[in-house]
């Protein structure tokens, strides 16, 4: 079991299927991210890739089609093993998702308190570890309305990476930050990569995370995978839709 | 318009059914979170007791004022005593208990679910392997079917004390007169059942505030509609059940 866990790609989806009444949002996504690569997934706000994300840990179910995280088929796990799933998972929300009533340090501590059994001074020590690592290591004692929206997202991160995730899922990690605050999130992305053998995923529609992150890319244009490939080929590409995603110039509205 | 009408309500009930199983679930399999459960039964029981000692003291005062006249005109004024408490100990206390808080701890649970659910926070807590039914919802529920009944007796004191406060400025008696008297037609019946039914009052407001926040949607605006829904429909369902409980205890207790 252990050696089949460990053989094939990190996550392997194929055939997804989402719908919403009437609505397609997904429709038959077929992706593949290797051990340690970063994946990209970029395409029009509500294009369906915080969907495909959310799909990803559970938290909604396929319609259609299947969805294997280390070999590990999501669809048919009890819920035990779906937990076991998911911890193994690091989940970035596109606003963090702190809990309100929780201080940023509590917020952090939270999955470690709930899977592992740190003492309390070993884990108070990791939750500075983790703090400092993303810069927020004065904020412990304060509570999510106290700060920035930039400085949530520091936090989410850290808190998505308390338990040292095999994958990590990033819903926007960029968006709504301005152009300093996100390269340093870009920044810590890279570093809690390269500290560690971590395969992600990154939703995103900021060029320069595409850039900096990922190794390869793929397009989502009305629930389907437009085009698939590195950055560089991506950009290459001759379509209308693409180039508009990729090369944007105003006033001229994609059809 | 009707039929939708209609479908509509049978879907709520369809999704309640579910909320329900997936309830059960959570309030039986270990593990139990117990530090949340006590941090909820302070929420709902300690920073609720200003309110109903207020309430029922209001309730005990209003009892003798309008019965006093009534109980003088046809001679009866000795039967105040155990008028006021088996009124207050049979409906009053319970009911009010369970409308104040009702209106305090269901509208409080469903805003804060609500803001949690639109905000992710929930998602946020199922995505780190912890089951939102357990951590939020089951600790809820059973904070407010163990506090109500305590609750209650506090409004039953509050209201049984104020009820002979009040009688005093009419006529001289004293409090154990008041009491004795009081209590001479009191059975168990009177007492036991009707503080116990306050339990399903608990269940309900806790089920419906965690049930309308958990399915909140459309941002802000839809936290503000939760909160009003589940006090809403909450009293509601109080109101019906007591009905049916009374009905049964009168059945089961004669």
């Amino acid at each position: 079991m252990a050696e089949q866990r460990d053989a094939g790609p990190a996550i392997r989806v194929t055939g997804l299927r989402k719908a919403f009444g009437r609505q397609v949002v997904l429709d038959g996504v077929d992706l593949e991210v290797e051990r340690g690569q970063t994946l990209t997934v970029l395409g029009r706000s509500g294009g369906g890739k915080s969907v495909l994300l959310k799909l990803l840990v559970g938290l909604q179910k396929a319609d259609a089609g299947s969805i294997r995280i280390g070999g590990r088929d999501l669809g048919e796990l009890p819920l035990d093993a779906l937990t076991e799933v998911r911890r193994k998972l690091g989940f970035l929300f596109q606003h963090a998702a702190l809990y309100d009533s929780l201080t940023v340090g509590e917020n952090v501590a939270f999955p470690l308190r709930r899977h592992t059994d740190l003492p309390d001074d070993e884990r108070q020590r990791r939750v500075r570890e983790l703090l400092s690592q993303v810069g927020m290591e004065d904020a412990l004692e304060k509570l999510p309305g106290q700060i920035s929206g930039g400085m949530k997202k520091r936090v989410g991160l850290a808190r998505a990476l308390a338990l040292d995730p095999e994958i990590m899922l990033l819903d926007e990690p960029t968006a709504g930050l301005d152009p300093i605050t996100a390269a340093e999130m870009i920044g810590l992305i890279q570093d809690s990569r390269r500290s560690r053998e971590m395969s992600a995923v990154v939703v995103t529609h900021d060029l320069r995370s595409v850039e900096a992150l990922a190794d390869r890319v793929v397009l989502l244009e009305e629930g389907k995978i437009k085009v698939e490939g590195t950055f560089d080929e991506v950009k290459r590409q001759d379509d209308p839709f693409v180039t508009a995603f990729v090369r944007p110039t105003f006033g001229k509205p994609h059809e | 318009m009707a039929v939708r009408g209609t479908l509509s309500i049978l879907e709520w009930f369809g999704d309640l059914g579910i909320f329900c199983a997936r309830l059960a679930g959570a309030l039986v399999r270990p593990p139990y979170e117990l530090r949340e459960l006590v941090r909820q039964m302070d929420e709902v029981g300690t920073k609720s007791l200003p309110l109903v000692l207020l309430a029922g003291a209001a309730t005990g005062v209003v009892l003798s004022l309008e019965t006093r006249d009534t109980l003088v005109l046809f001679g009866a004024a000795s039967q105040l005593p155990s008028l006021i408490i088996l009124s207050v100990l049979r409906e009053t206390g319970p009911i009010i208990t369970a409308l104040v808080v009702c209106g305090r701890v269901g509208a409080g649970i469903g805003a804060e679910l609500g803001a949690m659910k639109v905000t992710e926070q929930i998602d946020a807590i199922e995505a780190s392997a912890v089951s939102p039914y357990k951590l939020l919802v089951a600790t809820r529920v059973a904070a407010c079917m163990l506090m109500l009944p305590l609750l209650t007796i506090v409004a039953d004191f509050s209201a049984i004390m104020t009820g002979w406060l009040a009688n005093r400025l009419a006529e001289p008696m004293s409090l154990s007169y008041y009491i004795t008297h009081g209590f001479l037609w009191v059975r168990f019946r009177d007492f036991l059942p009707t503080t116990g039914k306050t339990i399903v009052f608990g269940l309900l407001i806790g089920l419906i505030g965690c049930f309308q926040g958990m399915r909140t949607g459309g941002g802000t605006e839809g936290v503000g509609r939760s909160a009003t829904t589940a006090v809403v429909i909450a009293s509601l369902f109080v109101i019906l059940a007591d009905v049916l409980l009374v009905r049964l205890i009168m059945v089961l207790f004669g």
